[in-house]
């Protein structure tokens, strides 16, 4: 137990690998969710399964608290706070009425979610109506408006950090499309005027707002009436707005939770097709494994977190060796030395873009060609205009001629061969669940792939082959066993649920 | 004669053999004189011709006499198990000299790899088609003309890489089959019949030419007896054929007939024959290094509880990862001959607080994470929650293939097979591989690979069918991901894009066109690109180095050469042949960098929500680099405004997009080399210069609707000119109307059309009248 086993296998160069797996805390987010918890958020309801409705506030919520759990473990340095409008009671620094700041003690307002919040919040349901209330901040003849207080807290809330370490953003959930539809002329405009001016102007400091709309039973959401405006969406982004569709509660719940996330983007890369016609494409990684918690060591006197140092000694002499010292690979009875730029160099074999090599019948993709997790790539115009269009004639050909590209994805660390793979669009009750784009496989050397032939044990005799009876009674055994509607993930990891539930449990 | 007799010997070479291999048994079950005579009878041809009788006399006693050292061989061989004895067999006859620098290369990557990684192993080499003949069997029976024996088998080391480094270039046609009997002759002379499955042969030809004819038989005759005889050594063979466009003007028949013969080896022994076409593939389809398998599970495949198969795990994929290379200590002085160079690494554990004492191992305790806090666990208690799953491999069911999609695959691949000699399993698992095939199904299961590990892996297994008669059918493993590993983003639908963005008809036609021409697996051919015949570039550049750098310390880094550069960038000769193709659909698709990222448009779509569109509000988030490296592909990246052409250089700098700052960087730019360029004039030489300067930057102003600079800076202009008494500059100015850009070219201008007009007329420093 001397060492660190996480460390001793950690090689600097590794450090990439670490990379493609792990979220650095550099590309944090700062989310505020702003829920509305008016009257109309109780008054609705969705048909649940068994009879069991729930209010649009309650799905709001335990969205919410579902989204916390996750990102506690996964995304731990993301900070979030929570704040409601539309509220009896009011609670927040600039004393504004209608919003309440939820938060518990040892904690900022903006902050890490810890266990504590994600425990009271899920206690918040019961003590909600006592504690904080709901009341239309909106009231035909007052010159108040929550809305426009909310949009002013939630943008004092981010004015923590740069919005060049963090990205910021406001998620704003309501089923009221129409938030002053209640008044008439002057006071309407005047309203409508001040919380868009609100909106702009966070918009303007590099916050993002993000619209979680719920639809009621009867009308769906319509988002032109009023929110387009907030939001800044005209023309195109207006038809690529998603409504939520479906009625039903679990569907709501799944699209919600969905939408919470952001789409992180990894990287933006080039894809070179040919020679001057280079496409903008962004990668994402949608499919990681989660690492269960990190490990750090305590002093277990104190508590507190140990820090790890490293010295490097030679050998021979016993002395510290500060500079980076040089590599070596015993060969021909020597020491045959590398510096860390000759490795680099001989890493880096190309310029860093996607190259487009060719395409083959996707029946060239065998099982076993692969090594890693895949990674998703969908255009951007944003630099180059026209990156969408070929993209998504690219796209169709493959889907339609049942091909994929080969290509040469050459990043600093780990130059490979790639396989593209078209993937169309599948949606199910109004939920999307592949998003539409395509797929980057990475592809084995031949160096990386064992042979067969050294698997199987030598045999002068032909291998047993199953005859047609077998086969048929094989076949009775499978439709015995059919799973029809299987998808992945469906099934949590035991073993992160495990560290979980100890760790939390730890807590109190 | 000569000839005659080295087909005969050749016809013969099993009954030969058959002696040895049975002097091996005898040693075994001794007394048992009676089989020996019995199969000397047996063996056909034998009395037929006074050659091979006199032929017996000699080699018995040879064969009997090595007997005595196969017991002091036995005993070291269960220690040499593992070491690999091979030979190679190379084709270096004249239609084999384009490829031999990449046979040279394969080879020498093959030995450089065995002395890191397996410094035991033994290789001998052998040429055919040479002009000169040296081997064994034409010593001792004659024939096998144009062979010769470069290396004899031996323990690898360097020299062998410095003789596969210069292969002679051959004269003659060569014949493969000769070769392979030469190479078998070495094996069997040198390990007898122990050392089964760890001797090798590796033939590299392009199988153009024919081989001689048999006297007795057919040439498929002769390979089935020499097959046999391979499979009854324990000899494992690797054929690469070079073909395709490396073989061009080859007689067909020939080559077909080549073919069938060759085929026969991958049928009756434990051949891999691998058919390349390019230079690429032939330096991925031998392999370099070989990796003895080891099974990550053995045990019960549990479809049911009461219904198991028992069944082998090994992985089928797993990254050759850059060798880890051990840190150098240079501290040791050079005199020292003894120095190990090596570097120690120290680990200490301290506080944090001012003290930085250490810690000592048994006073610490791990912490986990839980959100910013740390929940300190110690060892027992982790103990007690920790998830300990039981070893074992179950089925949850069979589904859909297409409910699984190929992106969800998340690791290296696993191969399962059946308990190698268990019929049972073998047809189990063979029926149930054949029937999913054909109902298109997977398989789900939960696999714990060893007792007391951690984690669950969940998976799917596929159907590998196997097309060897040799081999049984198999299954594929490949890792799932759990609910935590996938994040459900949403993308907008394509199909909610606005026109602009949709392909229209001939635009989805020239993509159409590209997709179906651009083949990299066109049929008859060699698929290129086969990842199993895809060698790793920077594993062949580190091992090319490591070897220069052996013979020369100071040898810079090769760069890559036109065979690993197949692998990095497309084929010249398929991007040529489909050259309309690909000029239909540059014709078709127009790309421009986007001209609405102006400054304030800019903002606008750094901030819109993320609810719509959000690459763009992410926009900060992502990686500098790539950014950059996107400008780099659109225009050569400058920073700066030089003196060889200002103009271009503010144009270029001013349509950049990785950062908004680059405009108001260009114009600051811009004006100091305007200025810069009229401080520096002699006699006005400077002047025509200042002025293109001055006109890009009143149009660049235009273009990023950025009027204030521009206009305070042809005020400025205007008192700098009336100071430094430059009249004749400021005309030129009028002359060229670069006056004030007024509200009609740019809304923020706070200057007039008319008084645009009216500038040069009201500040001109000497009015004409």
């Amino acid at each position: 137990m001397d060492l660190d086993p996480e460390d001793v296998f950690k090689d600097e160069e590794d450090g990439s690998d670490n990379e493609f797996f792990q979220q650095s805390a550099s590309s944090k987010e700062y989310v505020v969710y702003l829920v509305d918890a008016s009257p109309k958020m109780f008054n609705t309801t969705c048909p649940g399964k068994d009879q069991k409705d729930e209010t649009h506030f309650h799905l709001a919520v335990s969205c919410i608290a579902e989204s916390l759990k996750t990102q506690i473990i996964s995304r731990s340095y993301d900070e979030v706070a929570i704040c409601f409008f539309n509220t009896r009671e009011k609670k927040n620094l600039q004393d504004l009425n209608g919003v309440f700041v939820f938060n518990v003690a040892e904690r900022e307002h903006l902050d890490r979610p810890t266990a504590r919040l994600i425990k009271e919040f899920d206690c918040l349901q019961e003590s909600f109506m006592r504690e904080i209330g709901s009341q239309y901040g909106i009231v035909p003849g007052s010159r108040e408006n929550s809305l426009y207080n909310a949009l002013w807290v939630a943008q004092a809330l981010l004015r923590k950090g740069s919005i060049k370490t963090a990205d910021k953003r406001i998620l704003l959930l309501t089923n009221e499309d129409d938030p002053f539809g209640g008044l008439l002329g002057a006071a309407k405009a005047d309203m409508t005027r001040t919380s868009l001016q609100r909106a702009k102007d966070a918009q303007d400091l590099g916050i993002s707002i993000e619209l979680l709309p719920l639809s009621c039973p009867d009308e769906e959401f319509n988002v032109k009436v009023f929110y387009a405006d907030l939001l800044g969406l005209d023309g195109e982004d207006l038809v690529q707005f998603m409504p939520s569709a479906g009625q039903k509660l679990e569907d709501m719940k799944d699209q919600l939770r969905k939408r919470m996330f952001t789409r992180r983007i990894i990287r933006r890369i080039t894809f070179d097709i040919t020679n001057g016609l280079s496409i903008q494409l962004n990668t994402y990684a949608l499919i990681r494994p989660a690492v269960p918690g990190a490990i750090t060591w305590l002093d277990s006197v104190t508590n507190l977190p140990l820090k790890i140092e490293r010295s490097l000694i030679c050998e021979d002499t016993g002395a510290l060796i500060q500079e980076p010292p040089k590599r070596f690979q015993p060969y021909r009875n020597e020491n045959v030395k590398f510096s860390m730029d000759e490795i680099s160099e001989m890493k880096g074999i190309s310029t860093g873009c996607l190259r487009l090599l060719g395409f083959k019948p996707l029946s060239c993709l065998k099982d076993y060609h692969n090594l890693r997790p895949s990674t998703f790539v969908y255009p951007s115009d944003q630099e180059v205009v026209g990156s969408t269009c070929i993209f998504i004639a690219l796209y169709r050909s493959m889907l339609r001629l049942k091909r994929f590209a080969v290509a040469f994805y050459g990043s600093s660390s780990h130059p490979q061969l790639v396989a593209l793979v078209a993937q169309d669009e599948v949606a199910k009750a109004g939920v999307q669940i592949e998003p539409p784009g395509i797929n980057m496989i990475y592809l084995p050397y031949s160096d990386d792939i064992r042979d067969v032939e050294e698997i199987f044990p030598d045999t002068d005799d032909d291998a047993p082959r199953a005859d047609e009876d077998q086969i048929q009674k094989a076949a009775a055994l499978i439709k015995r066993i059919d799973m029809r509607d299987f998808s992945v993930s469906q099934f949590a990891n035991p073993e992160t649920l495990c560290s979980t539930a100890g760790s939390s449990s730890r807590r109190r | 004669m000569l000839y005659r007799l080295s087909r005969f010997l050749r016809d013969h070479y099993v009954i030969w053999q058959n002696l040895l291999t049975w002097g091996g048994k005898k040693k075994e079950k001794p007394g048992n004189g009676q089989q020996f005579s019995n199969t000397i009878k047996s063996l056909p041809h034998f009395s037929v011709s006074p050659l091979s009788s006199s032929f017996k006399f000699q080699l018995t006693p040879q064969a009997l006499l090595s007997l005595c050292l196969l017991g002091a061989e036995f005993t070291r061989s269960s220690m040499a198990r593992n070491k690999e004895k091979l030979v190679l067999l190379l084709d270096v006859g004249p239609s084999m000299h384009s490829v031999l620098p990449e046979v040279e290369k394969v080879c020498s990557m093959l030995v450089e790899k065995k002395l890191i990684f397996r410094k035991n192993d033994e290789v001998g080499v052998v040429v055919f088609g040479t002009e000169e003949t040296n081997n064994d069997l034409t010593k001792e029976v004659g024939g096998y003309d144009h062979i010769v024996v470069l290396e004899d088998i031996k323990v690898v080391d360097g020299d062998l890489i410095d003789t596969l480094q210069k292969l002679p270039r051959g004269t003659v046609d060569g014949d493969f089959l000769d070769a392979i009997v030469v190479g078998m002759d070495m094996l069997i002379k040198k390990y007898k019949d122990i050392h089964k499955g760890k001797k090798r042969l590796c033939l590299i030809t392009n199988a153009v030419h024919p081989i001689k004819d048999s006297l007795e038989g057919t040439k498929e005759d002769q390979v089935e007896t020499i097959a046999a005889q391979m499979t009854a050594q324990g000899m494992k063979m690797e054929s690469v054929v070079v073909r395709g466009r490396l073989s061009q003007d080859a007689n067909k028949r020939i080559m077909d007939e080549n073919d069938r013969l060759l085929s026969i080896f991958s049928k009756q022994t434990l051949t891999r024959t691998v058919y390349v076409d390019s230079p690429t593939s032939l330096l991925g389809a031998l392999k370099t290094r070989r990796i003895t398998p080891v099974t990550v599970f053995r045990g019960d495949l549990e479809l049911s509880p009461d219904m198991k198969i028992k069944v082998w795990v090994y992985k089928r994929t797993q990254e050759e990862k850059f060798p880890t290379l051990k840190k150098y200590s240079e501290k040791a002085p050079q005199t020292n001959k003894f120095a190990t160079h090596q570097v120690k690494v120290d680990y200490e554990y301290k506080t944090v607080d001012g003290a930085s004492k250490v810690v000592p191992p048994e006073q610490r305790i791990k912490g986990y994470r839980y959100g910013p806090q740390v929940v300190p666990i110690s060892a027992a208690e982790w103990d007690a929650v920790k998830f300990k799953p039981e070893k074992g491999v179950k089925l949850l069911g069979f589904t859909d293939a297409s409910n699984i999609m190929r992106h969800y695959y998340m690791k290296d691949v696993y191969l399962f097979i059946a308990e190698p000699g268990n019929t049972r399993a073998i047809l189990s698992v063979s029926a149930i591989a054949r029937a999913m095939k054909e109902m298109n199904k997977v398989a789900i299961l939960r696999c714990v690979w060893r007792q007391g590990q951690q984690n669950v892996v969940l998976g799917v297994l596929t159907p590998n069918i196997s097309q060897n008669d040799k081999l049984p059918d198999s299954f594929y493993f490949n890792v799932l991901p759990f609910i935590e590993d996938v994040r459900e983003y949403q993308f907008p639908s394509f199909n909610s894009f606005p026109v602009s963005w949709q392909p229209n008809e001939q635009q989805q036609k020239a993509a159409d066109e590209l997709v179906q021409m651009l083949n990299l697996a066109p049929s008859g051919k060699e698929e290129a690109l086969l990842p199993d015949y895809t060698p790793n570039p920077v594993l062949e550049r580190f091992y090319r180095h490591l070897e220069l750098k052996s013979k020369q310390p100071d040898a810079a880094v090769p760069p890559l050469d036109g065979t690993l550069k197949r692998i990095t960038e497309p084929d010249p000769e398929l991007f040529f042949e489909n050259k309309s193709v690909i000029d239909a659909l540059r014709k078709h698709f127009e790309l421009k960098e986007n001209p609405k990222l102006k400054k304030s448009a800019r903002r606008l779509l750094r901030e819109k929500p993320s609810g719509s569109n959000d690459e763009d509000g992410d926009a900060d988030v992502s990686d500098a680099q790539a950014v950059n490296s996107i400008e780099k592909a659109l225009v050569v990246k400058i920073e700066k405004i030089g003196d060889l052409t200002p103009v271009q250089d503010f144009e270029v700098i001013l349509s950049r997009r990785d950062s908004p700052e680059w405009v108001g960087k260009a114009i600051k730019e811009m004006r100091d080399k305007i200025l810069g360029l009229l401080s520096d004039s002699h006699e006005g030489d400077n002047h025509l210069i200042a002025v293109e300067c001055i006109a890009a930057l009143r149009k660049g102003c235009i273009l990023e609707q950025e009027p204030e600079p521009y206009n305070n800076f042809l005020r400025y202009l205007n008192l700098y000119c009336q100071q430094k008494g430059m009249s004749n500059f400021w005309q030129l100015l009028a002359s060229r109307k670069l006056t004030l850009v007024s509200k009609s070219e740019a809304a923020d201008s706070d200057v007039t059309d008319n008084e645009a007009r009216r500038f040069f007329v009201k500040t001109e420093p000497k009015p004409k009248d």
